[in-house]
């Protein structure tokens, strides 16, 4: 039994279908790259598997039990289970460190001082050691970014997902998280990592699910799906069972 | 034109001299009309944030009728809460008609369109991806209503300002609801209705530079949050 499903997937907008009949499974400290072009659904997938919104029909399943199209109690409660990174995160109005410790708060986890240091630790793991007392909402994007995975790790989920989280890091600090993302490989961590950067996918991704116009059309080893496909970074690639490149 | 400057002359010396009648006025518009714009507030911003972040059918329409009441007429209130505290109404054994409990009750109804209205306005302002980080990072519900007033909480404070500008100034609730009655339910604008109309314009034009006073001091607190 895989730590996560998606069985039969779909999410309509109206009559405009994002996604079409998703099937894909993750384990515990498996990294599964989702890579395919703008507009193909992958944040949307990301948003349904963190119950953010419900899907037109399938289910997501975790641990043999549907999460999907239940009571809001049990959807908080399976939630609390995976953490998410939006590509464009947004900072809550106060310093750093309220920030990194919003999920524990609401998680109920721990007393003040226990999450302070969670934090702490969560952000030098990024980098960001010092920041704490600083107002969130003037950092640089990057830095936001940062933030935003500080404030997911913190909170050790079993189902990391990542929107591309390293989108708006210079390359010192997009390969510091990649280091850090490698860490929870083999881990109590199933990640699930959305990205347009085959590179990025290639290093850290175990298997590789590609979305093309809301359909998966190739998905196994990394190495299988990208190896023989990538040329010169993303510039000129095609995505197998598609005739599109980016 | 002499009468006026009289009557400013004799406001200056009232409220230097810390007159106590005006004073214990003063004090008394003050605390009610606080204790109303505190407990409306209580009420009504976790409800705004209900309306505003829960879907459900005949929403805009509520809200519609919500602006709608904005302006609604303190006598109208005054009536309709006078109708319901008499001792003939469903109320009526509380015997909290002519009490300043009972001018507070008046005073959070009329406000209350106010503070749900605006409350709705300022969440309505607050980025959606702020609610989606916070549901997404474990929020229930409350905690979702909570985070996101905090966010909008300037917007949120200056609508607590405004009904409370609103519950100070108003004379139809505590006219009909408190009857005046010295010493006990009589607050600045029905002192100043009552002093005018025993042609008192001196103790009349007192009352009324206090109250523009705290409206001025209210509003600039408005400024002040609204520039934040």
């Amino acid at each position: 039994m895989a730590f996560l499903e998606i069985r039969n997937l779909r999410k309509s907008y109206g009559r405009a279908q994002i996604l079409k009949e998703i099937n894909l499974s993750v384990e515990k400290g498996e990294i599964l790259g989702l890579i395919g072009p703008t507009g193909s659904g992958k944040s949307t997938l990301l948003r349904l598997i963190d119950l953010l919104e419900e899907p037109s029909r399938g289910a997501i399943i975790l641990e043999g039990r549907a999460v999907s199209g239940r009571p809001e109690k049990e959807r908080i409660a399976a939630r609390r289970r995976m953490a998410m990174v939006f590509q464009k995160p947004v900072m809550f109005k106060s310093n750093v460190l309220d920030n990194v410790t919003f999920g524990l708060m609401v998680r109920g986890e721990g007393q003040a001082e226990e999450r302070e240091e969670k934090a702490r630790a969560a952000l030098q793991a990024v980098g960001l050691s010092g920041y704490e007392s600083r107002d969130a909402n003037t950092l640089s994007g990057g830095e936001m970014q940062r933030i935003a995975l500080a404030r997911a790790i913190v909170l050790e989920p079993e189902l990391l997902l990542l929107d591309e989280p390293t989108a708006n890091l210079d390359p010192r600090s997009a390969s510091a998280i990649d280091s850090l993302l490698q860490g929870l490989a083999g881990g109590r961590t199933a990640v699930i990592l959305a990205t347009h950067n085959m590179m990025q996918c290639r290093r850290l991704a175990d298997r590789v699910a590609v979305l093309v116009e809301g359909k998966i059309t190739a998905l196994g080893e990394s190495e299988a799906v990208l190896g023989q496909e990538e040329r010169n970074g993303t510039s000129g690639w095609k995505v197998p069972g598609s005739d599109l490149p980016w | 034109m002499e009468e006026i400057w009289n009557g400013i002359l004799r406001a200056v010396e009232l409220i230097v001299t810390l007159n106590p009648e005006v004073m214990e006025i003063t004090a008394r518009s003050l605390f009610i009309s606080f204790t109303a714009a505190t407990l409306a507030a209580a009420i009504d911003i976790p409800l705004g944030g209900l309306i505003e972040l829960r879907e459900f059918r005949g929403k805009r329409a509520l809200v519609d009728l919500i602006q709608t009441l904005y302006g609604l007429p303190t006598v109208t209130v005054g009536l309709l809460v006078f109708l319901l505290l008499s001792r003939s109404g469903p109320f009526g054994s509380l015997e909290l008609l002519y009490t300043p409990t009972g001018m507070v009750i008046g005073q959070m109804i009329l406000i209350s369109p106010i503070l749900i209205g605006l409350t709705i306005s300022a969440l309505r302002g607050v980025s959606p991806h702020i609610r989606d980080t916070a549901i997404s990072l474990g929020a229930n519900e409350s905690q979702v209503i909570r985070t996101i007033i905090k966010e909008a909480r300037f917007a949120v404070v200056a609508a607590v300002l405004i009904g409370f500008g609103r519950a100070l100034s108003e004379v139809g609730v505590a006219m009909m609801i408190g009857g005046n009655i010295r010493d006990y339910t009589r607050v600045l604008t029905t002192s100043i209705a009552l002093q005018t109309s025993m042609g008192n314009l001196e103790t009349s034009m007192a009352l009324g530079i206090i109250l523009i006073g705290i409206s001025m001091i209210l509003n600039l607190s408005l400024s002040r949050f609204q520039g934040r």
